[in-house]
């Protein structure tokens, strides 16, 4: 279908618009944060004196610490548990119980958080009340770990689904084929499987720990005293109004983040070429 | 892989049921429970009780009483729903024609067009939000380019805002962010959509003599389906629930629910309260729920 001059103006138009609309925000929180007022959104000239200022934010630093250790655990144990899900999901398919299990796997991608964050922490509670009354401690305390827990059910949810979506593409005749070779499920797993589902998983990885670093709800319900992290340092500025720090902190994650996305799907796509250049070979007929 | 004996199947499907049966299933039977009792200053009571050989339980559903009774309540429901329900229409709006120019455009382009998209997806979520305050309120960029083509005016005949020049704090603020917010999750499952569909139906739909925007109602939109309704429902159900939008960008009349449950757990310290409205909350987008997560059941079905 050839598309006449007015229509392809019109789509160019549109994805220009809508483009736009998505980054004239993020463009906005950078120049800003170069901005010498107190007031961010008028322009009064150049300084770099936020960012001066942060290294002295003890509140921010202690929290963005806080942040980093619980988006690697999450992204770690999300990786895992993601793979075990999607292998479930997508191997196995019909198991006792399988409807429930690909409900609850999908459920808390779009569960509302604060629902999700209510029910984990009195959950804790709970347990806490139980532990105490039986060993006169109680465990799990509020803090790193039960942030981790809301975070882990999370980035869970979407490692799952990363990885569920590479599998589906995967060609079970190569795993067959190690096996008939003679290899051990466990050395299939290793050798062939894994391989191909790397990409997948270092996907499931970035955006999971992004996921984390980024959340106020979960972890609003289930920090403790002393543990606040970043994004609850910067909420609860933001909601009192305009800050400048929050600003400067916005460029310097927005730069790290755009950075590391660029890179990592510029070395994605190359191994994926790689990687179908070599599946193609493999799977092309002898002769 | 039936070869990987029983031992290593039960372990792949157990460790992460169990997981899940435990954080996420269990916490709402909690939730469901305390919803039902009573409160005494700091602990909550039983509902079961053993006492004197006999088994006592207490449910207490003045919570819900409450909940189905006051206005206020009712009102905050409706109007959840009803940004919500906004949302989704001004997303899947814009979200359509955009996914569907880029699952068109050159597919050299296709993959950048696509990260374009992801990329605020990656940046933080709550400092996007926070822009739009910066964006919005007196003098920021938007408010004074929106004042300078008069677009207040009429965003104050139809109500959205108070009046002309007061953009922050009100149902339009809202709204604005809530759709920026939730687009990519529209566009992202709709573009998968539409990127895989064969357009040899459209040549025949052509050759038979569809003109084209006959050919895109009768073709390209049914054919999308599973698109549209994978989109919708990853904006409708968290935006019934939102909090950090309508806190951050919401003003006294836009009161949701995700912001009553918040209040009455951390302001007022009613947790039964609390879970009543979080129960409720769960029944509010059961539904759709239930319809999101039998498209996602199909659409692996006929990947697979």
């Amino acid at each position: 279908m050839r598309a006449s001059v007015a229509n392809r103006t019109f789509a160019r138009a549109w994805l220009a618009l809508g483009y736009a609309f998505l980054y004239v925000p993020i463009v906005a929180l950078v120049v800003y944060s170069f901005n010498d007022s107190p007031v961010p959104n008028v322009w009064r000239g150049f300084t770099l004196r936020w960012y001066a200022a942060l290294p002295e934010d003890r509140e921010l630093i202690a929290g963005l610490a806080l942040s980093l250790k619980v988006a690697i655990a999450t992204a770690c144990a999300s990786v895992v548990l993601g793979t075990l899900a999607a292998f479930a999901l997508v191997r196995y398919r019909r198991f006792f119980g399988s409807t429930l299990f690909s409900g609850m796997v999908a459920a808390p991608l779009v569960m509302p958080e604060v629902i999700i964050g209510l029910s984990l922490l009195l959950m804790l509670v709970s347990l806490q009340r139980i532990t105490e009354a039986a060993f006169g401690i109680g465990i799990p305390e509020r803090g790193m770990l039960t942030i981790w827990f809301g975070h882990l059910l999370l980035g869970m949810a979407y490692a799952t689904v990363v990885v569920r979506a590479r599998l589906q593409t995967l060609n079970p005749q190569l795993e067959e084929a190690a096996l008939d070779l003679g290899a051990r499920p466990w050395q299939v797993f290793w050798l062939v499987t894994l391989p191909m589902i790397g990409q997948a998983l270092l996907s499931a990885f970035l955006l999971t720990f992004t996921l984390s670093l980024d959340d106020v709800v979960l972890s609003a319900f289930l920090s403790g005293p002393g543990a606040t992290t970043m994004p609850l340092v910067i909420f609860s500025r933001a909601r009192l109004g305009l800050n400048p720090s929050v600003n400067a902190v916005a460029t310097i994650i927005i730069t790290f983040v755009a950075v590391g996305v660029v890179v990592a799907s510029y070395l994605l796509a190359r191994s994926e070429r790689r990687r179908t250049l070599d599946a193609a070979l493999a799977e092309r007929p002898a002769g | 892989m039936k070869e990987h004996g029983r031992g290593g199947r039960f372990a792949v499907i157990a460790v992460p049921y169990a997981w899940l049966l435990v954080f996420f299933l269990l916490p709402f039977l909690v939730v469901a429970k305390i919803s039902v009792s009573e409160m005494e200053t700091t602990t909550i009571k039983d509902i079961v009780v053993w006492k004197d050989g006999a088994l006592a339980i207490t449910a207490r559903i003045g919570n819900y009483l409450l909940l189905a009774q006051d206005d206020l309540y009712l009102r905050t429901y409706a109007s959840s729903l009803a940004y919500a329900a906004v949302t989704t229409v001004l997303c899947l709006f814009i979200g359509y024609p955009f996914a569907y120019f880029m699952a068109r455009a050159r597919r050299a382009l296709q993959p950048a067009l696509l990260m374009l998209v992801m990329l605020p997806f990656w940046t933080s979520f709550l400092l996007r939000v926070y822009a739009w305050k910066a964006l919005l309120t007196e003098h920021g960029l938007v408010a004074d380019a929106i004042e300078h083509v008069g677009l207040d005016r009429a965003l104050a005949a139809i109500g959205l805002i108070p009046g002309p020049g007061q953009l922050m704090n009100t149902p339009f603020s809202l709204i604005l962010g809530m759709t920026y917010t939730y687009l990519p999750f529209m566009i992202l499952p709709l573009y998968s959509n539409l990127a895989k569909m064969d357009l040899r139906l459209l040549e025949a739909a052509a050759d038979l003599g569809a003109n084209a925007w006959t050919a895109f109602w009768r073709i390209t939109v049914p054919l999308s389906r599973a698109g549209i309704v994978a989109g919708a429902m990853l904006v409708f159900i968290p935006c019934v629930g939102e909090y950090v939008i309508p806190e951050l960008l919401g003003g006294p009349q836009t009161q949701m629910i995700g912001r009553t449950l918040w209040d009455e757990f951390f302001s007022n310290n009613d947790w039964p309260m609390a879970c009543a409205v979080a129960v409720t909350m769960v029944l509010l987008v059961i539904v759709p729920l239930a319809i999101f997560s039998r498209n996602q059941a199909e659409a692996t079905r006929q990947a697979a």
